[in-house]
């Protein structure tokens, strides 16, 4: 209501004061889409991280902690090593899938278990920001900025176990996976970067 | 034929034709076999005489391992479900397993409702409120985990994990990887499949069928997807397929070795002959010997090995000598057959009974495929001999007359006079090959019975790559558990079990099969059974055990429900497994034979871990100690053999051969006693045996020499070698000391004898199959030595 030219407007402060906050972030922004977001991510050869997972199962009083370290390779080396609350060593190496837990060790080819595959490939793929073999099996969606993303996978499947995975990230580092199962059980890990070895 | 003047003895060749007669009945009905197995002894101990079993019909001799290559992956892949879909639907094959989930359902329902029969984990302890909690507490651990999804479900009616742990035992083996739906090679090159036919691997004429069907379905297959027929291939491989292509290697190159042999000496003789009526009568005892040779061993051992007929082929070259002699040696004109019959049948009758002798001594062999050779030889000659003697003296035309060889003799007769002068050399050469032989004393022999097979070397690359990839058994390393009844075996199994776990606990294996896996003993399942408390029991129990941990015990109403169910479930039975995948394994691993039981434990070795047989029978030796201490001894404790199929049947292999050896010194010394017993003159005696010792001393070291190890067949080329030289020997023996030296039509005859066999036995030494290729590089050089040494060391006229 008051004269628009005594001083500058709030709304274009607020812009500027943001400009200068986000830097060539929003430079980036402008053109941020699922493509961008995957050639980020390809670039990264090899990762290490710490990582903490909640499970909520219906069957359960209470969520089940587990926690330990994922290493991953480009383009589908990726291992996750659970150290509590028992050590368990998760191996997934070109569609062969080992799972170790004490003198157990079990050898799997991912396509023999679709439900094993959904939850796995899911994250293979999206670390190696292979967007073709993400759609084979899921429709993609992505909100929020280079820094503060959610990529979305919805199965394209009717029967999938899996009913959503969001994927949040900042950059090329991805900070969370939320699976929620057509069962209504769900986990979410939280991921947090470590040197690389 | 009308100039044929039958004189005297028509009984004669009426005998002749009645008995050609006879033969060709019994060689029209004969089995014909190619297998190894005619070369494996046959009578030895229960315990190896169940390995031959295995070896003869096990499971391993029933699998056919199929590899598709070519195209590209999708495109063999969908060939392998096609070829998989077809041959379930025949009966030839007990199971087509190519990866596919076929059997997957009802195993998985055997298993899940028989869990607390089945599952080692269920004893007592396990279902107290301590073993009960920490059952649930590994469960619910286990549901964090990655592998936890596909247990989830289970939850609530397995939550001690039984499933899990028998899913766990199922997967001990490696699998191939999946392609596409179907498994494939790790390099995923090739689609795999393997079968099992329901004929066992020495059923020859079965295995080809199931071949064929294989072919058949892979041709169909390929012309349903035409999009890359071309490109695609089929491999087979595996024990069976083994067979029927070395039958099929023996057959073929015995059918083209015989057409050559006969084309040569037939070649050999109308030149030397010019008469063709000559020829064909000389063949008359050929064919004689040949039926009557297939005829005694068909009678005898009720088949016939390819082998067997192989040798008959270079036999040929022996037994046109009788006609060569009888033709050459008779001087010109009609009569003078009964000539030759006065002057030479004697010495040729000798050479023939110094060869019997010398082939008897291998009807003793316990190889039947060596007692095939003797019995084959001894008839063969006998028969040629006779024929020759009897009816084909009656059978010459009035006007029969052969070219005039006298030139060629008389050029021989040269030769032989000078033959002396190469004493010395022979004596040096001689020295040299003793020499040879005691450097080669400790590897002359070759005693891998792996040196008898007929299979190429690529076929047993196909075989051992197509092995590891498809993870197949080589069922080289066996525990054998044999015993009275069904039960005790399967519970001294069980007792195996549990020492072979500790030991792939350690690593030492990668894992084993068991019978008992299958189907556990009457008593271990009322053991299980009796584990499982009574339902209000199990129920307090469990509310007891869920404390701490993150579930009600509500939850678990369909567990107690079914522990309860269990308890009094039927006990498990051989037929509760069929239409299961598993009902093939226990077939397969608990055999009743001859009133007894056994139980097959076969091992896998760990990668890269070679098995420790010493370790492993030390292992096991415990569990005599233990076992007879266990609940009930009464039944007295089944046995227990740590089997090395390798080694075990080279062992068996070489002590054969060592047999061989001596019966074929047993031939010799038969040999010599015979001429002693002829001669009475152990001086001339010795005259005679010395060039054929030499020929066999100086052959043996060429091989050796050559870098040929010496296999059991060898010993039967020398055998024969001193058996067709001591005929040329006993011809250069009987001049009469006031002739001069030997006749050269004589040594006319020697010299058309020698190289009918050479061509004959020359040939064999071409061979692709070893066994034939060992006997030809023998006898082809063995004889012409003979000759020579016959004619260096022969007692010249002025000595």
């Amino acid at each position: 209501m008051s004269a628009p030219s005594a001083s500058p407007s709030p709304r274009l402060t607020r812009c500027l004061l943001l400009a200068l906050l986000l830097g060539p972030a929003v430079a980036h922004a402008a053109g941020w889409d699922i493509d961008q977001l995957m050639r980020a991510l390809a670039q990264i050869r090899s990762d290490h991280a710490r990582f903490v997972e909640k499970k909520t199962i219906a069957m359960l009083d209470r969520p089940v902690e587990s926690s330990g370290e994922l290493f991953y390779s480009a383009p589908d080396h990726l291992e996750k090593r659970t150290i509590k609350p028992k050590p368990e060593t998760m191996i997934l190496d070109h569609g062969t899938l080992v799972i170790a837990r004490g003198r157990q060790r079990r050898e799997l080819q991912l396509q023999d278990y679709p439900e094993l595959a959904a939850f796995i490939d899911s994250i293979r793929a999206t670390l190696a920001g292979d967007r073709k073999a993400l759609e084979r099996s899921y429709r993609l969606s992505l909100e929020g900025t280079a820094e503060h993303w959610t990529l979305q996978l919805l199965p394209l499947a009717e029967q999938a176990v899996v009913k959503q995975i969001r994927i949040a990230g900042a950059g090329d580092a991805v900070r969370s996976i939320a699976i929620t199962q057509a069962d209504g059980d769900s986990s979410l890990m939280l991921i947090e970067p470590l040197a690389a070895p | 034929m009308t100039a044929v003047r039958v004189r005297r003895g028509p009984t004669a060749i009426i005998l002749w034709l009645a008995f050609i007669l006879a033969c060709g009945v019994v060689v029209s009905r004969s089995q014909f076999t190619a297998d190894l197995s005619a070369f494996l002894p046959k009578s030895p101990t229960p315990a190896q005489r169940l390995l031959l079993e295995q070896i003869r019909d096990g499971l391993a001799s029933r699998l056919i391992l199929v590899g598709i290559e070519g195209a590209d992956a999708p495109t063999r892949a969908g060939l392998s479900r096609q070829i998989a879909r077809r041959l379930r639907a025949e009966s030839a094959f007990v199971s087509v397993d190519n990866g596919e989930p076929v059997n997957s359902e009802r195993d998985r329902a055997y298993l899940f409702d028989h869990r607390y029969l089945l599952s080692p984990a269920v004893t007592p302890a396990r279902f107290s409120a301590d073993g009960l909690h920490a059952a649930l507490a590994d469960s619910i651990d286990l549901l964090a985990s990655p592998g936890g999804l596909l247990m989830k479900s289970l939850l609530p009616r397995d939550p001690t994990g039984e499933m899990v742990k028998l899913l766990e035992q199922q997967e001990g083996g490696s699998r191939p990887k999946m392609v596409d739906g179907a498994w494939a090679s790790k390099d995923g090159q090739r689609a795999l499949l393997l079968l099992q036919t329901r004929a066992s691997g020495a059923d020859t004429d079965a295995q080809q069928a199931a071949m064929t069907a294989i072919r058949q379905a892979f041709a169909a297959a390929a012309a349903a997807s035409p999009a890359a027929t071309p490109a695609a291939t089929l491999v087979m491989t595996g024990p069976g397929v083994f067979s029927v292509t070395s039958r099929e290697t023996i057959k073929d190159q015995v059918g083209r070795l015989s057409i050559i042999s006969v084309v040569l000496i037939a070649t050999l003789l109308l030149l030397v002959y010019r008469s063709f009526s000559a020829l064909a009568l000389g063949f008359l005892p050929v064919i004689s010997g040949a039926l009557a040779g297939i005829a005694a061993v068909s009678l005898g051992f009720g088949e016939v090995h390819g082998i067997t007929l192989g040798f008959g082929t270079a036999l040929i070259g022996e037994a046109v000598d009788y006609s060569i002699y009888l033709f050459v040696q008779s001087e010109r004109g009609g009569p003078d057959q009964q000539d030759w019959v006065a002057r030479f049948w004697p010495t040729v009758r000798l050479g023939m009974l110094t060869s019997i002798a010398g082939f008897a001594s291998l009807l003793l062999s316990g190889f039947p495929g060596l007692a095939q050779l003797g019995l084959y030889s001894m008839a063969g000659l006998v028969a040629a001999a006779a024929v020759t003697r009897f009816v084909l003296p009656h059978l010459l035309p009035a006007n029969f007359r052969i070219h005039d060889v006298s030139a060629i003799g008389r050029v021989l007769s040269r030769l032989v006079r000078r033959a002396a002068s190469l004493r010395w050399p022979a004596a040096l050469l001689l020295l040299a090959a003793c020499a040879v032989l005691f450097m080669h004393r400790a590897d002359l022999w070759n005693d891998k019975i792996s040196s008898l097979s007929p299979v190429s070397p690529a076929d047993v690359a196909l075989d051992a790559r197509l092995r590891a990839d498809l993870g197949a058994p080589d069922v080289r390393y066996l525990v054998v558990v044999s015993g009275a009844d069904r039960e005790s075996v399967l519970r001294a199994s069980e007792r195996v079990s549990a020492i072979l776990q500790n030991e792939v606990d350690q690593g030492e294996l990668a894992g084993f099969e068991s019978p008992s896996r299958y189907l556990p003993s009457i008593a271990t399942q009322r053991a299980r059974q009796a584990s499982l408390p009574a339902h209000a029991v199990l129920a307090a129990r469990l509310a007891q055990a869920v404390r701490g941990l993150p579930v009600h015990a509500r939850l678990f109403a369909p567990f107690l429900a079914d522990v309860a169910a269990a308890r009094h479930q039927p006990l498990l039975r051989a037929a509760d497994l069929e239409h299961t995948s598993m009902a093939m394994a226990l077939s397969a691993l608990l055999i009743q034979r001859h009133g007894r039981w056994s139980a097959l434990l076969p091992l896998t070795a760990a990668r890269g871990v070679a098995i420790d047989a010493d370790r492993m029978r030390a292992a096991l030796r415990t569990m005599g100690t233990n076992g007879s201490k266990g609940a009930n001894a009464t039944i007295g404790p089944p046995d227990v053999l740590f089997v090395d199929m390798k080694a075990e049947s080279d062992r068996l292999y070489s002590g054969y051969l060592h047999e061989a050896i001596l019966l074929s010194l047993g031939g010799l010394a038969a040999i010599i006693a015979l001429l002693l017993a002829v001669f009475r003159q152990p001086t001339r005696v010795a005259r005679i045996i010395a060039p054929l010792a030499a020929a066999v001393v100086t052959v043996t070291a060429g091989l050796a020499v050559l870098g040929q190890q010496l296999i059991i067949l060898h010993l039967v080329g020398l055998l024969l070698v001193v058996a067709v030289g001591s005929n040329y020997a006993l011809f250069f023996d009987r001049v009469a000391p006031t002739e001069h030296g030997i006749s050269p039509r004589t040594l006319a005859s020697i010299l058309f004898a020698n190289l009918t066999t050479v061509a004959g036995f020359g040939l064999l030494a071409f061979s692709k199959v070893a066994i034939l290729q060992a006997m030809g590089a023998t006898v082809a050089p063995g004889v012409v030595l003979a000759l020579i040494y016959a004619a260096i060391f022969a007692r010249q006229a002025d000595e």
